[in-house]
C-alpha cells in the first residue's frame, strides 16, 4: 500500500512540475525567438533588471526554420528576429502585428538611409536589428591581382582556391550579374543559362560552406570567396590582409529585424524591448559582441567615445562600415515566389555536377 | 575450450572500425583546448572555453532543460515500458500480434513524421508547446524502447517462479515487488539508461515540439554551430561525451551485476 501512494505522489508530483513550467504570467514575461549568438546576454539583463521582465531566449538557425514553426501554428513567441525577405513573405501572410513606431521613442537613434525599405516600407511591422552585406573576400597577398568584378573570379588562375557560401541564391545571384541580368530573376533561359556559366566555375571551387567560409581564408586554402561581412570580419580580424569589396556587378545587402508575430501573448513587453533595443547604451552592447553592422546612428556616436578603438576599426574596415560607392552598388535578395523551386532544382543539378 | 587468437587482419580492422568511430570525437576533445577563436589551426593550450561555457546563462538554462526532461521522461516512460512489457509477456489478448507491432512502430517510423505529427496534435488540441510538450513527446517516443529492452530480458522468465511466491502466501504485488521486479530490474536499468540517452541527444522531435523558453542543448548547440563555431561547442560537446560515456558505463556494470 505504501508503495502505491509513493507511485501516485511522484504523479502528481510530477504533474505539479509540469504545469508549474508550462504557464506564463502576463507581462512579466518575454519570449525571444531569435537567431543564437545574436542577441547580447548583457543586454537582456539589463532588460529585466528596469522593467522586471524575465526574457525566455529560444533560438533557431534559419529564416525557414522559424518560419516553418511559426506556420505550422507555435505560438507564444513575443519577439522575433526575421530577415528582410521572409520579413515580406510574412507580411504577405499576415503573419505580424503592425508596428506604431511613433510610440518608439528611440525609434529616431536609427540611421535614415536602414530604415523604411522596401520590404517593409515606412517600417509598419519591423524595425531594423542589424545589416550587413554579402560581397567578395580575398587576400591581397594571394590572388594573382586584386579583383575588382565577379567575373575575375572565372580566371583559371583561381583553381581550386575559391570558397563560396552554400546559399542558393547568393551563389546563383552572383551568376546572373556577371550575365547581366537581375539577381533576383525568375526567368527560366536566365536562370538555366547562370547554371551553365557556374558549371564553368567548378574547377575554381575549393568548397561550399556557410557556417565558418573564414577559416578557408584565414588558413590560406582559399584565396578569395563569396561570403557574409561577418565572416570578413573574423577573418580580417586574424589576418589584416584580407580585404573585402562590392565587385562591381554588385552585391548584396541584408537586413535582420525585430518584429511581433501575429497573437504574441506578450505585446506591451514586446513593444518595451523593441525601444530598449534601440537605446544606444543597449545597442553598443550588440557591436562590442558580434561582427555586423549596426543600423543606429546614436549607438555609433556613443561608441565613438565609449569604445573608441572598437569603433575606430569598426568604421575603417568595409565589412562593418561599407562607404558609400559600396553601398551604392548593393541590392536586396527578394522573395522569388514559384520560381523558387527552379532555383532549388538547378542549384542541386548543379552541384551534383 | 580452445581461445583461438584473432588473425592479424581481423585485428587490423577492428582497430580501423574503432578509429573510424572514435577519432573525430578525440579531435573534437582536443580542440575544446585551443586557444584560437576560429579552430581552424591548433595554437596553444587553454582551460578558457570551459570558464566560458560555465558562465553562458543560455547554456545554464538549456542543460536544465535538457536534464528536466530527459529525468521525467525516463522515469515515465521506464514505468510504463516496463508495464506494457509484462502484459505483453504475460497475457495473450485478441488483437495482440498488432498490438505488439504498433507498439513498435514509433521505433522504425522517421523522427521527421513523428515530430510533425506531434506538432500539428498538439496544436489543433490548442495546447501550448513547451517544456510540457517535450517531455510528453519524449515519454511517447521512449516507451517502445524501454519496453523492447524488458521484453529480451523477460524472454525465459518462467512465471513458476512468480507462482512460487504466491503459493507462499504473497499476493501480486509483493509478489511484484519482492519477486519480479528484482529479477528483470537489470533489463528495467538498460531500458531507462537507453531511453535517457536518447532523451538527452535528441534534437528532431525536440525542434518540432519546443516553445519558448524550452530550448534544450540539442537544440542550443545546432543553432550555435550555424553562428559561430567556437571551441565552446567543443568544450560543451567533450563534457557530453563524458556525462554519456559514464552512464553507459554504469548501465554496463549494473547490468553485468545483476546478470
Amino acid at each position: 500500500m505504501k508503495k502505491i501512494s509513493l507511485f501516485c505522489f511522484l504523479i502528481i508530483g510530477l504533474a505539479l512540475i509540469l504545469s508549474a513550467c508550462g504557464g506564463a504570467q502576463k507581462s512579466t514575461t518575454l519570449n525571444l525567438y531569435a537567431w543564437s549568438e545574436y542577441v547580447p546576454q548583457q543586454l537582456l539583463d539589463n532588460f529585466s533588471a528596469q522593467y522586471g521582465i524575465t526574457v525566455n531566449y529560444d533560438t533557431y538557425s534559419s529564416n525557414e526554420e522559424m518560419l516553418a514553426k511559426l506556420q505550422a501554428g507555435a505560438s507564444g513567441y513575443d519577439v522575433i528576429i526575421p530577415s528582410d525577405y521572409t520579413v515580406a513573405i510574412m507580411i504577405k501572410q499576415d503573419m505580424l502585428e503592425p508596428i506604431d513606431v511613433s510610440k518608439l521613442a528611440n525609434f529616431g537613434n536609427l540611421d535614415s538611409r536602414f530604415v523604411n525599405r522596401d520590404y517593409d516600407p515606412g517600417n509598419k511591422y519591423t524595425i531594423p536589428y542589424q545589416w550587413g552585406t554579402t560581397a567578395l573576400v580575398y587576400d591581397k597577398t594571394l590572388v594573382p591581382s586584386a579583383p575588382k568584378s565577379w567575373v575575375d573570379l572565372w580566371d583559371p588562375a583561381y583553381n581550386g582556391r575559391l570558397v563560396l557560401l552554400d546559399d542558393e541564391r547568393e551563389v546563383m545571384g552572383m551568376a546572373l550579374e556577371v550575365l547581366g541580368y537581375d539577381r533576383n530573376s525568375t526567368n527560366t533561359v536566365e536562370l538555366n543559362q547562370a547554371e551553365q556559366k557556374l558549371i564553368e566555375l567548378k574547377p575554381n571551387i575549393l568548397k561550399f560552406d556557410s557556417d565558418a567560409p573564414e577559416t578557408a581564408i584565414i588558413s590560406g586554402e582559399a584565396w578569395a570567396g563569396l561570403v557574409y561581412n561577418g565572416n570578413a570580419s573574423l577573418a580580417y580580424q586574424e589576418d589584416p590582409n584580407v580585404e573585402y569589396i562590392c565587385p562591381t556587378e554588385g552585391c548584396t545587402i541584408w537586413f535582420d529585424n525585430l518584429a511581433i508575430p501575429k497573437g504574441a501573448p506578450h505585446q506591451d513587453a514586446a513593444l518595451l524591448f523593441l525601444d530598449w533595443v534601440l537605446d544606444p547604451q543597449q545597442s553598443i552592447l550588440i557591436s562590442q559582441e558580434f561582427p555586423y553592422s549596426n543600423p543606429n546612428k546614436a549607438a555609433l556616436d556613443l561608441l565613438k567615445t565609449e569604445d573608441p578603438e572598437l569603433y575606430d576599426s569598426y568604421m575603417s574596415f568595409p565589412g562593418t562600415n561599407p562607404p558609400d560607392s559600396f553601398l551604392a552598388n548593393t541590392k536586396p535578395i527578394v522573395d522569388v515566389g514559384d520560381a523558387t523551386t527552379l532555383y532549388d532544382s538547378l542549384w542541386t543539378d548543379f552541384k551534383s555536377r | 575450450m580452445s581461445e583461438k587468437k584473432p588473425s592479424l587482419w581481423l585485428r587490423i580492422y577492428s582497430f580501423m572500425v574503432y578509429g573510424f568511430i572514435y577519432a573525430p570525437i578525440l579531435i573534437l576533445i582536443i580542440f575544446s583546448f585551443n586557444t584560437q577563436k576560429l579552430n581552424v589551426r591548433w595554437e596553444g593550450f587553454t582551460l578558457e572555453w570551459y570558464k566560458v561555457l560555465f558562465n553562458d546563462a543560455q547554456i545554464f538554462l538549456a542543460t536544465r532543460n535538457t536534464l528536466l526532461i530527459a529525468f521525467i521522461s525516463t522515469l515515465v516512460a521506464t514505468i510504463i515500458g516496463t508495464m506494457a512489457a509484462l502484459a505483453m509477456h504475460r497475457y495473450r489478448f485478441p488483437l495482440y500480434n498488432t498490438s505488439e507491432t504498433v507498439m513498435y512502430i514509433p521505433i522504425v517510423i522517421p523522427e521527421v513524421v513523428m515530430g510533425i505529427s506531434l506538432l500539428v496534435f498538439f496544436v489543433m488540441i490548442n495546447f501550448t508547446l513547451g517544456l510540457t510538450t517535450i517531455t510528453l513527446s519524449h515519454i511517447a517516443f521512449n516507451i517502445p524502447f524501454v519496453a523492447l529492452v524488458v521484453r529480451a530480458r523477460l524472454h525465459g522468465y518462467d512465471r513458476a517462479i512468480d507462482e512460487a511466491a504466491m503459493d507462499l502466501g504473497a499476493n501480486e504485488l509483493v509478489t511484484f515487488w519482492r519477486v519480479t521486479l528484482p529479477t528483470i530490474m537489470p533489463g528495467v536499468l538498460s531500458g531507462a539508461m537507453l531511453a535517457l540517452t536518447l532523451s538527452l541527444d535528441d534534437y528532431v522531435i525536440t525542434y518540432f515540439t519546443a516553445g519558448p523558453g524550452s530550448t534544450t542543448l540539442p537544440l542550443r548547440v545546432f543553432s550555435m554551430v550555424k553562428t559561430a563555431v567556437t571551441p565552446e561547442i567543443n568544450a560543451l560537446s567533450t563534457i557530453w561525451v563524458l556525462i554519456i560515456f559514464v552512464l553507459l558505463v554504469f548501465g554496463q556494470i549494473a547490468q553485468r551485476k545483476k546478470a
